[in-house]
């Protein structure tokens, strides 16, 4: 496609698809060209049309709500600012932090914007910045994110080189600097106040709350954190209007919505959906359903911290309240879809050692339950499990629920596996009465493939296949877990 | 009385006294780190540029370096050290010239991650947490990649693989085998 046709098909979408339309992972538009796309518009309204009060009156009246998994209200959050309650801009200077750190298993959907239309983002956080008087903001990318960061490096130069960054923007007397930030390595950081320990060079522990960021945040000043999907909407709330983002959405919350899928679907990909697609149309109508010879056994809506669901929800829409009334939560946004040849428990272990090994350690119901969790879990799936151990489970569920942790991850852990539990329990029994796991029935066929790789000279010369013994090695990393 | 405390309390820097960050660290090194230093308002804050560019120079933190980064921004070493080892992205090991991190998260874990696992160590006869003696390869574990819709995925010295098969994986390490050959 020509670079013209591209544009052209592209703008034709901006009012429906208003957060991608304008992605291009090939080769993001430059400033220039996102400018030619109609980029900078929101921003330049906001700086040189309206006071930093004015914009959050349209943020707070577009309904527009968080993208990193709580849905909260973002103009709720800016309003909790000093400097947004103190007219006289007498308050201290603010920061904004951009949460990129999207470590969340089963969740890509920052990517997609932070590769493919890197400019957008900052426009963002400009607007976002000079509501809450920032002078200063970071963009927290994860370590991993390498293009990504290339680009938003690109494009933050950039804006510095056109005037969008820096001194007296675009001649109005506003002023700021942004700075990328890369990580490295360990999903705690995404928790808000944990990132903030870890800007500050500190172990990233969470904090504990309150104080919120808000008041007191990265260096003791007020700040706030925003998830890059939520700020990416703001340009187009500011250009189009807030009615227009309420009118995007068929329900109650507004605007669009990055949908996901990944697991045992035929068409894995992130899609730009109003809010409040059903979980039938992301499954089968994007997805393209269920791959061959598989059924749907389960499925998570939003990353792996959420509870599962079942066919029975398949016509939930996609939305906060909906899926929290099916007994879920949104979360990113993302499925992670399980299909009825693959054994429950052993995903469910998957996901625990995960959160098992990035706990952070702080408080004691979730540095020992999530590992704990772990060894029962793993008894279970090597069919070593007894009925006791379902009840262990679902105490160590208790332990580690709501308002016990100082942060979401161990009620993030609880979630899939007491649903696990509630909507498989008949797998688990099953791997506690016959003492095996009833999916690896075709394990003869497991060993076989597995003795192949073994036989296909598939071995990098040079290599001493003598002494090593692999399953030791497995053994020994397990129990370190 | 004050004097004497200081005597009496041992500096956390009094074994690391032998380093002097200033020769040990090379200047393209202390220059990154002390613009990073320049934009946060605390020394201390630039602890995870100042690893990871120390990391890019040198191939992983060895003691003296954490010793020298510490030095440079005026916090204890056993601080950084609780940075440091907090980070799956901070080698506090020697590692190999290609770090393999294969993602080990739920996508990949439902797209054939354990079969993946399995044509690795066999393909380079080392398990999670080893080198190949040749010094060439190092294998980890990662957290989801990102690449979820693309699974199973890997990253090697930051580049991503996606959709790995039981026969690109090898074909992958046996491109990078030969490159190193070819460098050496
Ligand atoms: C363990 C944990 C990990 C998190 N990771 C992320 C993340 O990677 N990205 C993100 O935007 N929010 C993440 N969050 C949520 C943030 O704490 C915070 O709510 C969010 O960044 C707020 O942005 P929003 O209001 O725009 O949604 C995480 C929360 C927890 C408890
Ligand atoms: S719940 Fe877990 S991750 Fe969160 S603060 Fe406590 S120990 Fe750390
Ligand atoms: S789970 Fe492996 S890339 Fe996301």
């Amino acid at each position: 496609m020509t670079s013209e046709s591209w544009l052209e098909q592209a703008l034709s979408q901006a009012l429906t698809r208003p957060l991608t339309h304008l992605v291009n992972l090939e080769q993001p538009l430059d400033l220039q060209s996102y400018v030619q796309a109609g980029g900078y518009i929101g921003a330049t309204k906001a700086l040189t049309q309206l006071t930093p009060k004015e914009v959050l009156d349209i943020v707070s009246d577009s309904g527009l709500k968080g993208r990193g998994g709580a849905g909260f209200p973002t103009g709720m959050k800016w309003g909790c600012i000093p400097a947004l309650q103190d007219e006289s801009r007498q308050a201290p200077p603010s920061y904004l932090i951009c949460n990129g750190d999207e470590m969340e298993p089963g969740t890509f959907k920052d990517r997609y914007l932070l590769e493919g239309v890197p400019h957008q983002l900052i426009e963002a956080m400009i607007i976002a910045s000079y509501t809450i008087n920032a002078d200063k903001a970071f963009l927290f990318l994860r370590g991993e994110y390498h293009l990504a960061a290339t680009r938003l490096q690109q494009a933050i130069d950039q804006a510095y080189e056109n005037n969008w960054l820096g001194e007296n923007i675009q001649g109005t007397n506003y002023q700021l600097d942004l700075y990328l930030h890369t990580s490295a390595g360990r999903y705690i950081c995404g928790e808000e106040t944990a990132l903030i320990n870890a800007l500050e060079g500190k172990r990233a522990i969470p904090r504990a709350k309150p104080p919120f960021p808000q008041v007191s945040g990265l260096f003791g000043k007020p700040t706030v954190v925003n998830n890059v999907e939520t700020l990416s909407n703001l340009p187009h709330i500011l250009k189009h209007g807030s009615q227009w983002f309420k009118d995007l959405s068929p329900n109650s919350d507004p605007g669009t919505k990055l949908y996901a899928a990944c697991g045992q679907v035929k068409n894995p990909g992130v899609w730009e959906l109003p809010m409040g697609v059903t979980i039938r149309e992301l499954l089968y109508d994007y997805a393209g359903g269920m791959k061959d010879d598989v059924k749907l056994k389960g499925l998570l809506p939003g990353g792996a911290s959420t509870d599962f669901l079942v066919e029975q929800h398949l016509d939930t829409p996609m939305d906060f309240d909906s899926i929290g009334k099916a007994g879920s939560r949104l979360g990113t946004g993302g499925l992670i879809v399980l299909g009825d040849k693959h054994c429950p428990v052993a995903m469910v272990l998957n996901l625990l050692r995960f959160f098992a090994q990035e706990s952070c350690g702080w408080c004691t119901p979730c540095r020992d339950g999530t590992p704990w969790a772990v060894e029962i879990l793993t008894r279970i799936e090597q069919g070593k499990g007894s009925l006791s151990d379902m009840t262990q489970l679902e105490d160590l569920c208790d332990f580690m629920w709501l308002g016990k942790t100082h942060c979401a991850l161990a009620p993030g852990a609880v979630e899939p596996l007491k649903s696990a539990m509630r909507y498989f329990k008949d797998d688990f029994e099953q791997h506690i009465e016959q003492g095996c796991c009833p999916y690896q029935s075709n394990s003869n066929e497991q060993a076989q493939k597995e003795e192949q790789i073994e036989s296909e000279h598939l071995v990098r010369e040079g290599t001493n296949q003598e002494g090593l013994n692999l399953e030791g090695i497995n053994q020994e990393r397990d129990s370190d877990e | 009385m004050n004097n004497n405390n200081t005597e009496i309390i041992p500096s956390m820097m009094i074994t690391d006294e032998e380093i002097d960050f200033r020769q040990y660290l090379s200047s393209e090194e202390l220059s990154v780190i002390e613009h990073e230093v320049s934009i946060m308002e605390t020394r201390e804050a630039a602890g995870i540029e100042a690893l990871k560019v120390v990391q890019k120079h040198r191939g992983w933190i060895s003691d003296n370096s954490l010793i020298a980064i510490a030095q440079c921004l005026q916090i204890s070493s056993a601080q950084l050290e609780g940075v440091a080892t907090f980070y799956n992205l901070i080698y506090r090991q020697k590692v190999g010239h290609y770090v393999i991190h294969l993602c080990d998260s739920i996508s990949c874990h439902l797209t054939g991650y354990d079969e993946i696992l399995k044509v690795i160590q066999t393909y380079l006869g080392i398990g999670y947490g080893q080198t190949t003696p040749d010094g060439e390869f190092t294998l980890l574990s990662n957290v989801c990649l990102g690449s979820c819709d693309k699974s199973p995925a890997m990253m090697i010295n930051g580049q991503h693989y996606h959709s790995l098969t039981n026969e690109s994986v090898v074909s992958i390490l046996n491109g990078l085998s030969q490159n190193a050959g070819e460098n050496v």
